[in-house]
C-alpha cells in the first residue's frame, strides 16, 4: 500500500515536471515578449510595465499580415490538388488493384524514408530551369510531389478495407468506374480525407528548408520560413522576435485547441502509418 | 461479360494513379537521381560540371569533418530517439495506472503541443531558454545549481547536447501518446494474471508492456531516428552549426556546401550517403517489430 502510493506520487511527479517542461518555452516567451523593445529580460521574470504593444509593433515590422496571406495560399495550392492526386491514386491502388499496382506502390512506400535534404540540391536546380525561383509555386509544386508517398499510402490505406460488396452492387446497377469512385467511394472515404487534410496543412505551414532555398522574400515564404527571416532579422531583441514568434504560432495553436482530437488522431495514424 | 468490364477498368484505373505518379516522378524522383548524378561531378552550380568519379565520395568517407558531422547526427539520435523513448514509457506508465481520465486528457494535450508548432519556432523559443540569461539558467540558480549556469548553445561541450535537448522536447509528446495508445490496446487479463502470480510492477512492465508494445517502439524509432538524422531545422536556428563545427549536421552541412560554398558535386555525394544512411537504419528496426508484430 505505502509502495503503491509512493509509486503515485513519484509518477504524479515526473509527469508535472514534464509538463512544466513543455510549457516553460512558451511561458518563457510569453514573459519576454512584454519588455521593453531591444531590453535583455531574464528569461522567467513579469516586467512592472507590460508592453503589450510589442505584438502589434512586431506585426507591423515584420508585415506579418503579407505573411498569413502567403503562407494560406500555400496551403491553398498545396492540399486540395495533394488530396485529389492522393485519393485517386490510393482508389486506384487499395481497391481496384490495378495490375502493377504493387510496383507503384512500392515505390511510393520508399519515399516515405526520404530526407528532404537528399533531393533540395536538384529541386533547386529543376526550380530554377522552370524559372520558379522566388515565386510560391516553387514551394507548392515540389511539396505536391514530395506528400504524394505519403498520400497515397494514407488514402491506399483507406481504400483497401472499403467493402468491396458496395462497388459490386454499384457495378450491377451500371456505374462507371469514375460514377463508383466519385459516387460512392469519395463521400465514405470523408474522415480518412479531413485527417490528411489537416496533416497536409500543418505540415506545409511549417515548411522550412524548400522556403528558405527557393524563395528569398519572406512575405513569399511559408509561416517557418517567414519565421526564420524574422529570426535573422531580429535575433538579438528578444522582446520582440518573441513577440514575433508568439503571433505566428497563434494560428497553429489556435487550430490544434479548437480541432484537438482530430489533431492527435491524425498525427498519431501518420506516424503509425509511417 | 464480365471479365471485359473488369479489364475495362483496370485499364481506366491506370489513368487515376498517373497523376500522383506524374508528381512524384517529377519532383521526387528525378532529383534523387540527378542527386546521384551531381555527385559523380565537380560542379559549382554555373560553370560546365567536369566529371569527379568517386572523388566526392571519397572526401566524404576521409574528410575528418565530414566524417564528425555524420557522427554528430548519431549523437542526436540518442537525444532523438533514445530520451523520448524512455522518458515516454515511464510517462505512459504512470498516465495509464493512475491518471484520470480528465487529468490524462489535459496532460496528452499538453505533452502533444510541440508537434504542432514549427520546429523553427522550437529553435527560436530554445536558443533564448538556453542563452546566458535565460530560463534555464535562471531555474538552475533557484535550485542551487548556479554553478552550472552557461550559455548551453555557445560551449563546445555542452551545443550538441542542448540542440539535443529540443529535439526531445518536440518528440516527447509524440512518443507518450503513441505508447499510451498501444498500451490501451493490451489485454488486461494478461495483467490480472500477472498480479495473481505475484508479479511486481516493475515485472509486469518487463514481461507483459514491452513486448506488447514492440510495434508501437518499432514506430517511434523509426520515426525519431529519420528526425534525428535529418535534422535542419532546430540546427539552423539555434546555432547555424557552431561554435566551430560542434553542431554541424548533415542536413546543413548540404546546404552549406551546396548553396554557400557551391560544391555541388560534394554536397550531392553527402546526401546520397544520407539518405543510405536512414534506409540502413530504418530496414532493421521495420524487420524486427514486422515480424512478431500482432495481426
Amino acid at each position: 500500500m505505502i509502495v503503491a502510493r509512493r509509486n503515485a506520487v513519484a509518477g504524479w511527479l515526473l509527469l508535472l515536471v514534464l509538463m512544466a517542461v513543455t510549457l516553460l518555452p512558451f511561458a518563457s516567451m510569453f514573459t519576454s515578449a512584454l519588455f521593453p523593445s531591444g531590453t535583455y529580460p531574464l528569461g522567467l521574470s513579469w516586467p512592472s510595465h507590460p508592453h503589450w504593444g510589442n505584438f502589434v509593433a512586431a506585426f507591423q515590422d515584420a508585415n506579418m499580415g503579407q505573411m498569413l496571406v502567403s503562407s494560406t495560399s500555400i496551403v491553398a495550392g498545396v492540399v486540395p490538388i495533394s488530396l485529389v492526386m492522393a485519393t485517386l491514386a490510393g482508389f486506384a491502388l487499395g481497391h481496384l488493384k490495378v495490375r502493377g499496382g504493387q510496383v507503384a506502390f512500392l515505390l511510393f512506400v520508399l519515399g516515405l524514408t526520404l530526407p528532404l535534404e537528399g533531393v533540395i540540391v536538384p529541386i533547386y536546380y529543376e526550380m530554377r530551369d522552370f524559372g520558379l525561383l522566388g515565386s510560391r509555386w516553387a514551394i507548392i509544386l515540389p511539396l505536391i510531389g514530395l506528400f504524394m508517398p505519403f498520400g497515397v499510402y494514407w488514402m491506399r490505406a483507406h481504400f483497401v478495407n472499403a467493402p468491396a460488396q458496395l462497388s459490386e452492387a454499384a457495378r450491377v446497377d451500371g456505374a462507371t468506374t469514375w460514377q463508383l469512385f466519385w459516387r460512392v467511394h469519395v463521400p465514405l472515404a470523408r474522415p480518412a480525407l479531413t485527417s490528411l487534410g489537416i496533416l497536409l496543412s500543418v505540415w506545409t505551414w511549417n515548411q522550412f528548408l524548400l522556403a528558405i532555398v527557393l524563395v528569398d522574400d519572406p512575405t513569399n515564404r511559408t509561416m517557418a520560413g517567414s519565421l526564420g527571416a524574422f529570426q535573422g532579422q531580429w535575433g538579438t531583441n528578444i522582446p520582440l522576435l518573441s513577440a514575433g514568434s508568439l503571433l505566428i504560432l497563434a494560428p497553429t495553436l489556435l487550430l490544434f485547441v479548437l480541432f484537438q482530437r482530430h489533431f492527435v488522431v491524425a498525427l498519431l495514424q501518420g506516424s503509425l502509418k509511417g | 461479360m464480365r471479365p471485359s468490364r473488369a479489364r475495362g477498368a483496370a485499364r481506366h484505373a491506370w489513368l487515376f494513379v498517373v497523376p500522383a505518379v506524374s508528381a512524384y516522378a517529377l519532383f521526387v524522383l528525378w532529383p534523387i537521381v540527378q542527386t546521384f548524378k551531381y555527385s559523380f561531378y565537380n560542379w559549382d552550380g554555373v560553370s560546365t560540371a567536369t566529371w569527379a568519379g568517386w572523388q566526392n565520395y571519397k572526401t566524404v568517407f576521409s574528410n575528418s569533418q565530414l566524417l564528425a558531422v555524420i557522427g554528430h547526427s548519431f549523437e542526436l539520435m540518442l537525444f532523438f530517439s533514445a530520451v523520448p523513448i524512455i522518458l515516454g514509457l515511464a510517462v505512459a506508465t504512470v498516465m495509464r495506472r493512475f491518471a484520470t481520465g480528465r487529468v490524462s486528457a489535459v496532460a496528452r494535450t499538453v505533452l502533444f503541443l510541440p508537434q504542432v508548432v514549427p520546429l523553427v519556432a522550437a529553435g527560436i523559443a530554445w536558443s533564448w531558454m538556453l542563452s546566458s540569461t535565460g530560463a534555464v539558467d535562471e531555474v538552475l540558480t533557484h535550485i542551487g545549481l548556479g554553478s552550472l549556469a552557461q550559455a548551453w548553445l555557445g560551449g563546445f561541450n555542452t551545443a550538441l547536447p542542448a540542440v539535443g535537448v529540443i529535439g526531445a522536447w518536440v518528440l516527447l509528446g509524440l512518443c507518450t501518446v503513441l505508447l499510451l495508445t498501444g498500451m490501451s490496446k493490451i489485454d488486461p487479463m494478461l495483467y490480472e494474471a500477472a498480479q495473481l502470480d505475484g508479479a511486481s510492477p516493475l515485472r509486469e512492465f518487463i514481461s507483459i508492456t514491452l513486448p506488447e508494445l514492440r510495434q508501437e517502439i518499432g514506430v517511434c524509432v523509426t520515426v525519431t531516428v529519420i528526425a534525428a538524422l535529418s535534422a535542419f531545422d532546430i540546427v539552423y536556428i539555434s546555432t547555424q552549426g557552431g561554435p566551430g563545427n560542434a553542431t554541424m549536421v548533415p542536413g546543413l552541412e548540404i546546404y552549406e556546401l551546396a548553396f554557400y560554398n557551391r560544391q555541388v558535386g560534394l554536397a550531392s555525394a553527402l546526401a546520397v550517403v544520407l539518405m543510405a544512411l536512414v534506409l540502413a537504419c530504418i530496414m532493421p528496426v521495420q524487420w524486427l517489430t514486422k515480424r512478431g508484430a500482432r495481426p
